[in-house]
């Protein structure tokens, strides 16, 4: 997958966690701009994780602040 | 220049606020003398103590104090030394064998608080490489212990063993694994369904670690804990235990059946840089270990007092952490941190101690007065408690 389909398919699963309907670009951070809480992170990270049956540990997540990193990771992370 | 403590701003600001509307700090009271292990002097009046974790009221019990006062007499009120060099004393070894008879293993290694116990077991196991697979909602020492160590460390949704097998499942092949799970969750008071966790652990090849910190002496036919009353102790790998709560002392410490256990004493950091326990501590532990074997009928009185007090607070319209009494933990959930302090508030004032739990130490941002109870407590403490519930309850208007 590259990596536009990967941040389309990113991007659908924000949408629920997208309370205040944020508009989503790379520099879109998680805990500035969409305002996630630690229970909010585990929830997206989890559908993130399922969607892509891949695995983001808590350690590569506190190197992820932004949506564009988020993207880049899970490209990375599937091969 | 920066001032650096500035990043608590927000929290003396919380605080600030909090305090400016007249309530109690409940984060400031001093217990001017205790009485029993249920009955403290709290601002000169008594006070039932519903907020210890001295779930089988061993502090007071004679033959503990009695070990503890022969041991200051003849080793002296500290060790001033690492375990493994100047600090290990016949004490040591003693409380450490009293722990293998207890769980039936082969290895215990005392740590001077549970806190070291977690975050040197856990840090030093699961190095780099090696992935730890663990429960959101576990205790600040395990997610400490996670912290300073190199491993991988992937947390799954509290209790939800679907959730945790889909990420065992996706650890690539060959890599080590570490399980960690509570027995009891210390903020609701609910248990684990260990049976079926350890089954899908060990299916992927996983190491198994539980916390009993907080079921020993009072849950299993032994009082080993929620994997013995489940029937899968002999699965677990490591248990991490404290003789803070219990056993009515201070210290942490692992038991294990690991052939090469041993080598940790030598490798284990917050165990090898730091003073071992005093000899009056492990004197009053391995007392009380030992009582804790044949306690039987305290266990039975403290279950009643659990099922007692969380029918008579449900009955009263409280709402409660867990559906039934799973544990001596019974916590009533507060709508909000101002109505929970004038909640706790309002209790001091009848005469009762409850501990007041906020984020981040609960789950889900929830403010919690947690109650532990303790075999001590009678039958008629356990009903003036209620009493005072609902009086404070009906006074602060949660109920």
């Amino acid at each position: 997958m590259d990596r536009a389909a990967t941040s389309e398919k990113i991007a659908a699963l924000i949408e629920p966690f997208n309370k205040k309907g944020i508009a989503i670009s790379d520099a879109t951070s998680f805990a500035g701009d969409l305002e996630f809480d630690s229970l909010t992170v585990m929830d997206f990270v989890a559908a993130i994780e399922d969607e892509f049956d891949i695995i983001i540990s808590m350690n590569q997540q506190a190197e992820i602040e932004t949506y564009g990193q988020l993207v880049d990771a899970v490209v990375k992370l599937k091969g | 220049m920066t001032d650096l403590f500035s990043k608590f701003d927000p929290l003396i600001q919380m605080r600030t606020d909090l305090l400016s509307t007249g309530v109690t700090d409940p984060f400031g009271l001093v217990m001017e003398k205790v009485i029993s292990p249920t009955v403290a002097l709290c601002n000169g009046r008594e006070t039932i103590l519903l907020g210890t974790y001295n779930y089988m009221g061993m502090t007071f019990d004679p033959d503990v104090i009695a070990a503890g006062k022969q041991a200051l007499d003849d080793f002296g009120s500290g060790t001033t030394g690492s375990r493994v060099l100047n600090g290990t004393y016949a004490g040591h070894k003693a409380v450490e064998q009293a722990l293998c008879e207890f769980y039936a293993m082969d290895h215990a290694m005392v740590f001077s608080t549970g806190y070291q116990a977690n975050l040197g077991i856990i840090s030093t196991i699961a190095g780099k490489g090696d992935y730890i697979i663990l429960d959101i909602d576990s205790h600040a020492s395990i997610w400490d212990g996670c912290k300073m160590g190199d491993a991988e460390v992937v947390p799954f949704k509290h209790n939800d063993i679907e959730a945790m097998e889909k990420r065992l499942k996706r650890i690539p092949e060959g890599a080590g694994i570490l399980v960690v799970l509570e027995g009891v969750y210390s903020m609701l008071g609910d248990i684990a369904p260990l049976k079926e966790m350890i089954a899908v652990a060990k299916k992927y090849g996983a190491m198994v670690l539980v916390d009993e910190a907080h079921s020993m002496g009072f849950i299993g036919p032994n009082g080993r804990g929620v994997a013995e009353e489940q029937g899968v102790l002999d699965q677990v790998d490591f248990v991490i235990g404290t003789f803070s709560k219990s056993v009515g002392t201070v210290g942490g410490f692992c038991v294990s059946n690991h052939p090469k256990f041993e080598i940790m004493r030598l490798v284990c950091r917050p165990y090898v840089f730091t003073a071992s326990l005093p000899p009056s501590v492990v004197a009053t532990a391995a007392t009380s270990v030992r009582k804790l074997m044949h306690a039987a009928d305290k266990r039975a009185h403290l279950w009643e007092n659990s099922r007692v007090l969380h029918g008579g607070l449900r009955e009263r319209g409280f709402k409660l952490g867990t559906e039934t009494p799973q544990s001596a933990i019974i916590s009533v959930i507060m709508p909000d941190l101002e109505r929970g302090a004038a909640m706790w508030e309002a209790l001091l004032h009848e005469g009762l101690y409850v501990n007041l739990a906020r984020p981040p130490a609960t789950p889900a941002g929830m403010t919690l007065l947690r109650c532990s109870l303790c075999a001590a407590h009678s039958a008629e403490q356990v009903q003036t408690i209620i009493g005072m519930f609902e009086r404070a309850g009906k006074k602060v208007g949660i109920i």
